[in-house]
């Protein structure tokens, strides 16, 4: 019997909280609850603790005692970090020396807390929630080289390497992403990690509406310009449920025009930055009085804004992600409630949407329209008005029989974050 | 030819080969299913021709439905089944078995659509790699991956064994490239693993299949991203008075904040061979010869160039060629691209290996293995995606002295080895197949390559997709791993091998 079914039958004390502080011991105590069957929730510092369905396990494991750079190695272009590492701290290593995580890590606590909190590496695999750059450099998935972990059977496995090509076996990093601690408790990481560019410059474009936006940021993706970021914030709708802030968040002086914003980021050298907006502002035909560019400081700005969805900075509603085929976003859009506030990103193949006054029965009748455009939904935020959905994620039977196969492989008894994803997984 | 452990035969599947070619006769058309000696002869190989065994029977469904039921009877019957896509892996991977079914995927060679708007296409997995290219380019799109065989290889082959090629640095292999899969499993299941839209949800099962070498399922389509050409490409062949020299420049370009999208390095060995086999116009006087690719913008293009010269200068570099139009820059590269046929008109035989490392150890495995060379009195040549660090030496032999083969054999798996010890991992791009099989406990311990397995098990509890492939059956590490060639001839000699 799975744990999570158990959970039903049983009357759990208040969660105790244990700190490993090596891989052995992360070992050890998973070793030790497979044998006495006891479930528990892994967690890095907690950071998405919220993504997911709630855990009711009667120890927690947190890995944020497993600390430190393992090793950095700028010209072999990887960073090896035990899990428990601060995001922020590899990002301020790597910036030394000119480096970055490409994938843009979101710093969810923007969302959760109101302000920074950036989690772990071991978070940021586990959710493989990637911001702006996604459609053009990958999500963490295509940036994780090899992992160390420890598996349901409280075995010490590894996977991949430091290097970016090796075929060696089933890449098994892929696999643990996005699965949310319900495969293994990673115990090390290494990140691919690559340059950060001299110079970064975003084209605005003012008052687009969603008729036309997508199609703007669809030709500018695919001209030759190398786009690294393409978001539209459109205006806000009349809601009283929800905060008004498209122009507190996005308070920036390079900005000319108040209203929507249509955004184009260029990085490169500063001449190639500057060429490829005049290429851009002339391939899409747009006027000179409807464009505002950001300057490297303000374009940094902004993108943080929009990695990090500050614009829906402390909301009280329900957050969900859609990821779709970038060409059905506005299809879609069309059939979502226009008193929902949103933006898209990665040149709109994810919609992120704040839902005032949600209900199970809206949040799943939006999940069938997702899913007829071929795409899915995730819950990322609960409210007091919706604090619970069933299906935070979205899957078919098929996935669901092969995902059991797989957890089970991993971790037989079922004791790694029961549940945490799909009720049985 | 090295003695090669393989899955027990089934002497009972043997023995009703009549009634299982009757029955995939009921499945697909008849005309599809070959059972006869000759008919099966040219399926007994694929790209590492020194391993042969022809298999039970040959069939090749046309549709997704057909793979299914074929999987489905053979599942139920405990029949083993080899899938196979153009044949011309190098690793051994669709090598067949005496008691199996292989499953050809050959029928399916359509590209079912071409999607401008999701920047997209969808394919059946018998197109070759580079028609995909070919399909775009009229709009001035292409697919990235470009591995060396791409006139000749199939995406479906590229998905199983996560192909490279030279661009793998800027643009990442195959599985940084795919959006979705249509999978069968052992039992008949079919299986849509991601779609048009980035990273489906659940767990990464795009992930896991790909490089997966044909043990976890069928590929029955694939759905992959497309790129804009960049406006300019243009390529520097910079040659090195020592290998040392090239492997700092090489180490400082990355340094400095430059990914070029594609960087390739050659041994003065190596130089020679292939001028001397296609006139590429190579610096003689040189020990390390490197070929950098830059792209982007005009303006990108010769910013870049000017960096990368003036780190080239900066360590010693005494020639240095840029390559002034489209024919030149692919002059340049035809020299790379004959490498292997080049090794061929030096000796009758090499054995090429593919392990990657870590860049800055370039010299010292390079030193190694011409110690080694020394130790084996072998000659080699050595080419090396130098920007991902995955490098293919090329031991030149003659098989015909049985003593050279025995030790053409140890000297491989020497290199190999010392991959290993010095970070890197057995394969970067050839896959392991049977090839580098007895190889992995070298990089896993048995934990890890039991957890691989237990994933095996359960999308394929017994065992039957192409079974014998990537872990080993026996607990020890065999000495072996190589491509072998003889007399310059590949499986497919015309296809261009780096």
């Amino acid at each position: 019997m799975f744990m999570e079914e158990k959970q039903n039958f049983q009357i759990y004390r208040d969660t105790e909280t244990l700190y490993p502080k090596n891989e052995q011991e992360v070992a050890d105590i998973i070793k030790k609850f497979y044998k006495s069957n006891i479930p528990i929730e892994i967690i890095g510092s907690g950071s998405k603790r919220e993504i997911g369905k709630p855990l009711r396990c009667e120890k927690t494991l947190s890995l944020s005692k497993l600390e430190g750079i393992i090793e950095y190695l700028s010209e072999e272009l990887y960073i090896k970090v035990k899990a428990g590492t601060r995001i922020e701290i590899i990002e301020n290593e790597l910036k030394k020396n000119k480096q970055q995580l490409v994938f843009e890590p979101i710093d969810f606590g923007y969302l959760f807390l109101g302000k920074s909190n950036s989690g772990t590496a071991a978070g940021q695999v586990a959710c493989n929630i990637s911001g702006p750059r996604r459609f053009k450099a990958g999500s963490t998935r295509d940036h994780i080289l090899g992992f160390r972990a420890v598996n349901g059977r409280g075995e010490i496995i590894k996977s991949g390497g430091t290097v970016v090509k090796n075929v060696t076996g089933y890449d098994l990093s892929k696999l643990i992403c996005n699965s949310y601690g319900t495969l293994v408790a990673l115990t090390e990481v290494t990140f691919k990690v690559l340059p950060t560019h001299e110079d970064n410059k975003t084209l605005v474009i003012h008052n687009l509406s969603i008729d036309s936006a997508p199609e703007y940021l669809q030709k500018a993706i695919s001209s030759s310009n190398d786009v690294s970021g393409a978001s539209f914030i459109p205006t806000e709708p009349i809601c009283n449920n929800c905060n008004m802030n498209i122009e507190n968040t996005f308070k920036l002086n390079d900005l000319k025009n108040k209203g929507s914003l249509t955004a184009l980021r260029l990085e490169g050298s500063k001449k190639s930055v500057d060429e490829r907006i005049k290429n851009l502002v002339k391939e899409l035909k747009v006027s000179e009085q409807n464009i505002s560019i950001l300057e490297s400081l303000q374009s940094e700005i902004f993108w943080k804004k929009i990695r990090n969805l500050e614009f829906f900075s402390l909301t009280k509603n329900n957050i969900f992600r859609i990821v779709i085929p970038p060409a059905e976003c506005i299809n879609l859009i069309y059939e979502l409630p226009k008193n929902f506030k949103y933006f898209l990103d990665w040149g709109g193949a994810v919609i992120w949407m704040e839902a005032c006054q949600l209900s199970e029965q809206k949040f799943e009748s939006i999940r069938k329209k997702v899913i007829k455009h071929n795409g899915y939904i995730s819950m990322i935020k609960y409210s007091s008005f919706l604090p619970y959905v069933e299906d935070v994620f979205t899957i078919d039977s098929n996935r669901f029989t092969l995902s059991q196969s797989i957890k089970k492989s991993f971790d037989p008894k079922g004791i790694l974050n029961p549940g945490k994803m799909y009720t049985g997984i | 030819m090295t003695n090669l452990l393989m899955p027990k035969i089934d002497r009972k599947v043997i023995l009703k080969k009549d009634i299982i070619v009757k029955n995939l006769k009921k499945i697909v058309n008849p005309e599809h299913v070959l059972d006869h000696k000759d008919e099966l002869k040219p399926f007994e190989t694929d790209g590492l021709s020194a391993y042969k065994q022809k298999p039970l029977i040959v069939v090749f469904p046309k549709n997704t439905d057909e793979v299914s039921k074929i999987l489905s009877y053979c599942n139920k019957e405990k029949i083993k089944v080899v899938p196979r896509g153009a044949g011309t892996g190098l690793s051994g991977g669709s090598l067949p078995l005496a008691d199996c079914v292989l499953l050809c995927l050959g029928k399916f060679n359509k590209i079912l659509e071409i999607d401008y708007k999701n920047r997209c296409v969808v394919a059946q997995p018998g197109v070759t790699n580079l028609s995909i290219t070919q399909a775009v380019q009229d709009k001035n799109f292409y697919y990235a991956p470009d591995p060396s065989s791409q006139i000749a290889c199939s995406i479906g082959g590229n998905v199983a064994e996560n192909s490279g090629g030279v661009h793998s640095l800027k643009y990442g292999t195959t599985t940084n490239n795919l959006l979705g899969v249509e999978v069968v499993f052992m039992d008949g299941t079919v299986s849509k693993l991601g779609g048009k839209s980035f990273d489906s949800e659940g767990y990464d099962f795009l992930g896991l299949v790909t490089g997966s070498e044909g043990l976890l399922c069928v590929i029955t389509e694939v759905t992959v991203k497309i790129l804009k050409k960049p406006q300019a490409t243009k390529v520097a062949l910079i040659g090195f008075p020592t290998i040392e020299n090239g492997g700092n420049c090489v180490s400082e370009i990355i340094s400095n904040g430059i990914i070029p999208a594609g960087m390739e390095m050659m041994d003065k060995e190596l130089i020679h061979a292939t001028d001397n086999f296609v006139k590429a116009g190579y610096p003689r006087n040189v020990e390390a010869m490197l070929i950098v690719e830059l792209d982007g913008t005009d303006l990108d293009v010769t910013e870049l160039m000017e960096n990368v010269n003036k780190i080239a200068k900066k360590n010693k570099a005494t020639s240095i060629k840029i390559s002034k139009n489209e024919k030149e820059r692919l002059k340049f590269w035809a020299g790379r691209k004959a490498a292997f046929p080049a090794c061929g008109d030096m000796a009758p035989d090499y054995y090429c290996m593919d392990g990657t490392i870590p860049r800055g150890k370039l010299v010292e495995v390079l030193k190694e293995i011409k110690r080694l060379s020394k130790k084996y009195n072998l000659p080699v040549a050595n080419a090396f995606h130098a920007g991902d660090g995955n490098l293919h030496p090329l031991i030149m032999y003659d098989s015909n002295d049985k003593k050279a083969l025995e030790k053409t054999e140890k000297f491989g798996a020497e290199i190999l080895k010392y991959c290993v010890k010095v970070g890197g991992v057995l394969t970067g791009e050839h896959g392991v197949g049977i090839e580098k099989r007895e190889l992995m406990c070298e990089m896993f311990s048995n934990t890890d390559i039991q957890q691989q397995i237990k994933i095996k098990k359960a999308l394929d509890l017994s065992l039957l997709l192409n079974p014998g492939k990537v872990y080993p059956i026996l607990r020890k590490c065999a000495e072996e791993g190589r491509v072998h060639v003889h007399g310059g001839k590949t499986k497919f000699p015309n296809i261009p091998r780096y």
